[in-house]
């Protein structure tokens, strides 16, 4: 009997990506911590996290050092890590309930949503109300997109190509006109935040907002993975998974909020960064395969991944400066994205 | 023999249109009722209402004395299982992971150590322990429908509703799949079958519905459905019956 086989086969290669995966992950973390224009050896940040945990050690860093990599160095590896696993698991969700590889957060215009929400909050001078404002009204604006995309794109659980597509570009040139307007609107300072906002750039990270992010990312993630069973079903179609007992109607909504959350929370303190949630899924299938528990877990540490070896490009580039990390990876993603819609489109013969 | 499930005076009305009037119908364990009827006659509407997809506009339907509105989706997915006729699927997922699928509704019960067992029965009974490791997006029309077959076995209910399993199937695997339903229904399951073929409605079915314009017109043996009169007034065309090995078939009368 082949049943045992492939699926035993498929665990010890979940495993084997996991490990590779924390490999990398590891690495990328490392010569982040040491490249770039802070200058601390990796003998330095080795002893600076050792003694972290308590281990006193001869390689510790003098002050100016060890407070560079604490203040600047490491809250912002951090908060790649989280932020590139929130869009990666908001991607994957996405893709299960719109039934279709190419829904991203990015492209349908969820994060654009959340620009609005937060330019708003931005210009209204909510942020004087603390932190979370600005992160609340990213959910906000990332929960009414979705919904509105949600509605209108989707018939008969399945959504096609092209509805998608144009939904996308419709709430994509609302939400931008939006943040266009609260540009206007804005005065120097927040328009500089606004701009900045929406290049994305995980410049600056704290600890207080990357503690934030990093919450919503893993109980995200979690939540994703216990729904991981559902969205298997949810493949066979609305009703085949109703006729197998997933109350849909449910699943729908919880995953919309999640989602909205995952994104909203992602994008409230880094800007938009797009993309993160088409590559990294759709990679993480072809080598893993379709089951959604396993797409999820792995597609959080592949972001992590990605983000952390994106945002350390984007700081080491160009000598001096610094490329908004968002440009990184819409220049990565967008030829990415026009591949899949390509090859979508051979194998169903049409834009279905 | 008793009845698995019951259908009251049900209706349902879509746009001010009756698609279904007042069918009153048992199906009863152990038994195939065959429904059969002309395009657009309501033969998938009243399935859909059979399986609780579809709430009726008026009368009820029960399993087991329970109405269907009353059972959340999982109690109503571990006592009746749904072949749809559209299957499609998203992502490629291997056969023998869309085969499991029909295991779920069991998962965290004491039914789960059946797994094996059931998923074995389900592909081999559907001839399709060959294709377990390939791609169901891969598949022709044909394997994909035994695969959703064999998924709607695994799921291993007493009740079972078939919305035509044997449209996309050659000649040997559409009398394998009809002897398999009777099998099931040996083993004391309750089958509702939605079929084109009249004869082979005659030749498996215990009973059959004959369904026109909304309304079940006849409900009995297959000798007391597929008649001449009835057939020819039902489908507009005439028709003779045939008597072959004690089972009628429905010939249409070609002049030349």
């Amino acid at each position: 009997m082949a049943v045992p086989g492939p699926v035993s086969a498929n665990r010890s290669r979940a495993v084997l990506v996991g490990i590779i995966l924390a490999a990398l992950l590891l690495a990328a973390i490392l010569l982040s911590a040491f490249l770039g224009q802070l200058g601390a050896t990796p003998s330095e940040v080795v002893g600076s996290l050792l003694r972290a945990l308590g281990i006193q050690n001869p390689w510790v860093p003098d002050d100016v050092i060890d407070r560079g990599l604490w203040v600047i160095r490491f809250p912002r590896i951090v908060m790649g890590m989280v932020v590139g696993a929130a869009l990666a698991v908001a991607g994957a969700v996405m893709q299960a309930i719109f039934g279709n590889p190419l829904a991203e957060p990015g492209v349908v215009g969820v994060s654009a949503g959340a620009a609005l929400g937060a330019s708003i909050a931005i210009v209204a001078g909510l942020a004087a109300f603390g932190d979370w404002t600005i992160a609340a009204m990213a959910f906000g604006g990332a929960l009414l997109a979705t919904l509105l995309v949600y509605g209108i794109a989707r018939s008969n659980g399945r959504t096609e190509v092209v509805t998608l597509l144009l939904t996308g570009i419709a709430v994509n040139a609302f939400a931008g006109a939006g943040v266009a307007l609260t540009l206007f609107v804005a005065d120097a300072a927040s328009r500089e935040q606004i701009v900045f906002w929406q290049l994305g750039s995980l410049s600056g990270s704290q600890w207080r907002e990357v503690l934030i992010v990093f919450v919503v990312a893993v109980v995200g993630t979690v939540l994703a993975t216990t729904l991981g069973r559902r969205y298997d079903l949810l493949a066979l179609g609305e009703r085949n998974a109703r006729h197998l007992g997933v109350d849909v109607e449910r699943l729908r909504i919880w995953s919309i909020v999640l989602v909205a959350v995952l994104t909203g929370a992602a994008v409230a303190f880094v800007g938009i960064i797009a993309f993160v949630g088409l590559i990294v899924p759709h990679i993480v299938r072809m080598v893993l395969g379709p089951s959604h528990r396993a797409l999820i877990v792995t597609s959080a540490f592949g972001g992590a991944l990605l983000l952390v070896i994106a945002d350390l490009l984007a700081r080491t580039l160009v000598p001096g400066g610094e490329l908004p990390i968002g440009l990184l990876t819409s220049l990565v993603g967008g030829p990415f994205f026009l591949v899949l819609l390509w090859q979508q489109r051979r194998r169903s013969g049409g834009w279905a | 023999m008793t009845a698995a499930m019951r259908a009251d005076a049900v209706s349902v009305t879509l746009g001010g249109r009756h698609v279904l009037a007042d069918v009153t119908l048992e199906v009863n364990a152990g038994e195939v009722l065959a429904l059969v009827g002309p395009n657009g006659a309501g033969k998938t509407t009243l399935l859909s209402v059979l399986s609780g997809e579809r709430e009726p506009s008026s009368g009820r339907v029960t399993i087991d004395d329970r109405e269907l509105g009353s059972l959340s989706a999982l109690e109503l997915a571990r006592r009746r299982s749904v072949l749809t006729q559209e299957n499609q699927l998203s992502f490629p997922f291997r056969v023998d992971q869309i085969v499991e699928m029909g295991r779920s509704p069991w998962a965290r019960t004491p039914q789960l150590e059946d797994d094996d067992r059931v998923l074995e029965l389900a592909m081999s009974r559907t001839d399709i322990a060959g294709l377990t490791a390939r791609r169901f997006t891969e598949l022709s029309g044909g394997e994909r429908a035994r695969v959703s077959l064999a998924r709607v076995l695994a799921q291993d209910t007493g009740i079972v509703l078939l919305d035509e399993p044997i449209a996309a199937l050659d000649l040997r695997h559409q009398e394998d799949v009809l002897r398999l339903v009777s099998d099931l229904a040996a083993e004391g399951r309750a089958i509702v079958i939605v079929l084109h073929d009249l004869s082979l409605a005659g030749a498996f079915a215990d009973r059959i519905g004959l369904v026109s314009e909304g309304r079940l017109v006849a409900l009995g043996s297959p000798h007391e459905v597929l008649t001449a009169s009835a057939i020819s007034s039902v489908y507009g065309l005439a028709v003779e019956i045939i008597e072959r090995d004690g089972r009628p078939l429905v010939v249409p009368i070609r002049r030349p």
